[in-house]
């Protein structure tokens, strides 16, 4: 019975009494146990990971009117192992003039930077990697790897549309870190700690209703985080043909597509666990840890889904715009978002629940119709300067 | 245990686990290079030139706008965690400290600097 209770604690337990059986010092048996737990972990991730590539490619299918792959297995669902099994076996081809100890660093350390984020994640109250106090900046300094495995990619391929995409990809991805930052803020104020089972543990009412602006935003820049579409700046294919990993063949390829994949997912899950709730879902956390996983996964998979819409909905957006849309628009107003939301949050201190919950979705509402207005008004006077003022038509009657 | 052990446990094997990968491929994949082949990829066009040219300016200004800002915003994660005890004048204070930096941003607009010239 306990099992279902605490799964984690009864096989660590378990195993604690094999290994000291064995005569081995409590300590070892210790960091002997750690280590098997994340070994379980990063493997379960890297076979959800496999599921992922199917997801992916029946929803692309979808949006795109085709059917996606079919044939191999009950609904194409062997493909994946299949695709596998290819990039095992491709030659893996290292180009002339290439760095070659960063050309070969820089897969691993992209998929390296996603699985070390799953650190931090709380997949249920007593099923949680590591409790930092400190998960949100955490979260920050990991992506920052992602980050460098991009430049490292992009210098090392001796290729010129590499170093043109990398050198995109880490304006993007310095840029739009400004507004994550922010908005990450947001619910550090609402929690009060930086731990993301604490924040997690906060959200009696989700943080999504005190802060939808925040949640947009935080989307936002967890798109142009993962160089995804319309923020694909760094891969877009009409231009750039794969960019960063263009020179990439097989496995290594695999790991930059994988880690991608994977990384989606895995913000797809940051996005719930900051404002949906993370594993909470109206207590059925406490009837078993199973279910709190089932719960964080399946938050995770709509997150995922919502950003696959995003992708292959909309055009990728030129640099310049994408740049300017960053600091000219999203990074003010995330600033005046966590000004606001700061003062409100002391100011409405000790009013009643559902005052204060409204005031705070109101305000966030207000705010962010303000921000449209003012961009959609400054835009048009931009618009009017630089194609003379508009011709008024004659209405015939 | 100290949780940051933990934490190194998971880069340890963060980088094993897709290592074992790429090193399994390359066990397994064959191993003919040629000279054609090894060419960059350029569609098919032949190189010309260094690979390593120089790039604009523009992205070393926007990263030197992200390390200000990024330095200033990680500043804001303590106050942010105590923001629930404080009173007011904390608040207030904050808030200077965004305004101040927001200053900063619409210097940086004023001067031209966030545009892609």
């Amino acid at each position: 019975m306990s099992f279902w209770k605490d799964p984690l604690k009864v096989a660590a337990d378990w195993l604690m009494g094999i290994f000291t059986g064995w005569g081995m010092p409590e300590i070892a048996a210790q960091i002997l146990i750690g280590l098997l737990g994340v070994v379980f972990l990063l493997s379960a991730l890297m076979v959800l990971d496999i599921g992922l590539v199917w997801v992916e490619r029946k929803v692309v299918s979808r949006f795109q009117s085709r059917i996606g792959p079919n044939r191999v297995g009950p609904f194409g669902l062997i493909q994946p192992f299949a695709d596998i099994i290819k990039l095992l076996i491709k030659e893996d081809i290292t180009p002339q003039g290439a760095d070659k100890v960063v050309y070969n660093l820089a897969p691993i350390l992209s998929m390296m930077s996603v699985l070390v984020l799953w650190a931090v994640v709380p997949l249920a109250p007593t099923i949680a990697g590591v409790d930092l106090n400190v998960g949100a900046l955490y979260i920050i300094a990991t992506g920052a790897i992602g980050t460098l495995s991009i430049i490292m990619a992009g210098w090392s391929s001796n290729n010129k549309y590499s170093l043109i995409g990398a050198f995109r990809e880490v304006a993007v991805l310095l840029s739009f870190e400004i507004p994550m930052l922010t908005t990450m803020l947001i619910p550090t104020i609402f929690a009060g700690s930086m731990g993301v089972l604490a924040i997690t543990q906060a959200q009696d009412i989700w943080f999504v209703f005190k802060a939808p602006l925040a949640a947009l935003i935080f989307l936002i820049a967890a798109i142009a985080e993962l160089g995804r579409a319309p923020f694909d700046m760094g891969e877009a294919e009409s231009e750039l043909v794969s960019g960063y990993n263009i020179e990439y063949s097989g496995m290594k390829f695999g790991m930059f597509y994988a880690g991608e994949l994977l990384h989606a997912f895995t913000f797809g899950g940051f996005w719930a666990i900051l404002f949906f709730g993370g594993y909470r879902f109206f207590g059925l956390e406490q009837v078993s840890p199973f279910l709190a996983v089932a719960v964080i996964l399946f938050k995770a998979l709509i997150g995922y889904w919502i950003i696959m819409w995003i992708k292959y909905t909309l055009l990728r957006i030129r640099i310049d715009h994408m740049l300017a849309f960053n600091w000219k628009f999203l990074t003010p107003v995330a600033f005046v978002l966590l000004m606001v939301t700061a003062f409100m949050n002391t100011f409405l201190r000790g009013t009643p629940t559902w005052l204060y919950i409204s005031s705070m979705f109101l305000s966030n509402v207000l705010l962010g119709w303000i921000s449209l207005e003012v961009a959609r008004s400054y835009s048009r006077k931009e618009r009017e300067k630089a194609e003379g003022p508009k011709q008024v038509i004659q209405a015939h009657h | 245990m100290n949780p940051w052990i933990y934490v190194g446990f998971f880069f340890l094997i963060g980088v094993i686990v897709p290592g074992a990968a790429i090193g399994v491929a390359w066990v397994l994949g064959p191993k003919k290079p040629n000279p054609i082949k090894d060419t960059t990829y350029e569609c098919g066009i032949e190189t010309v030139g260094d690979s390593w040219v120089q790039f604009k300016a523009q992205y070393y200004i926007f990263a030197l706008v992200f390390l200000i800002f990024d330095v200033e915003t990680v500043f804001l994660f303590p106050w942010a965690v105590k923001l629930g005890q404080l009173g007011m004048f904390a608040v207030l204070e904050g808030i200077l400290f965004i305004l101040i930096l927001i200053v900063g941003l619409v210097y940086t607009w004023r001067k031209g600097m966030l545009e892609w010239a």
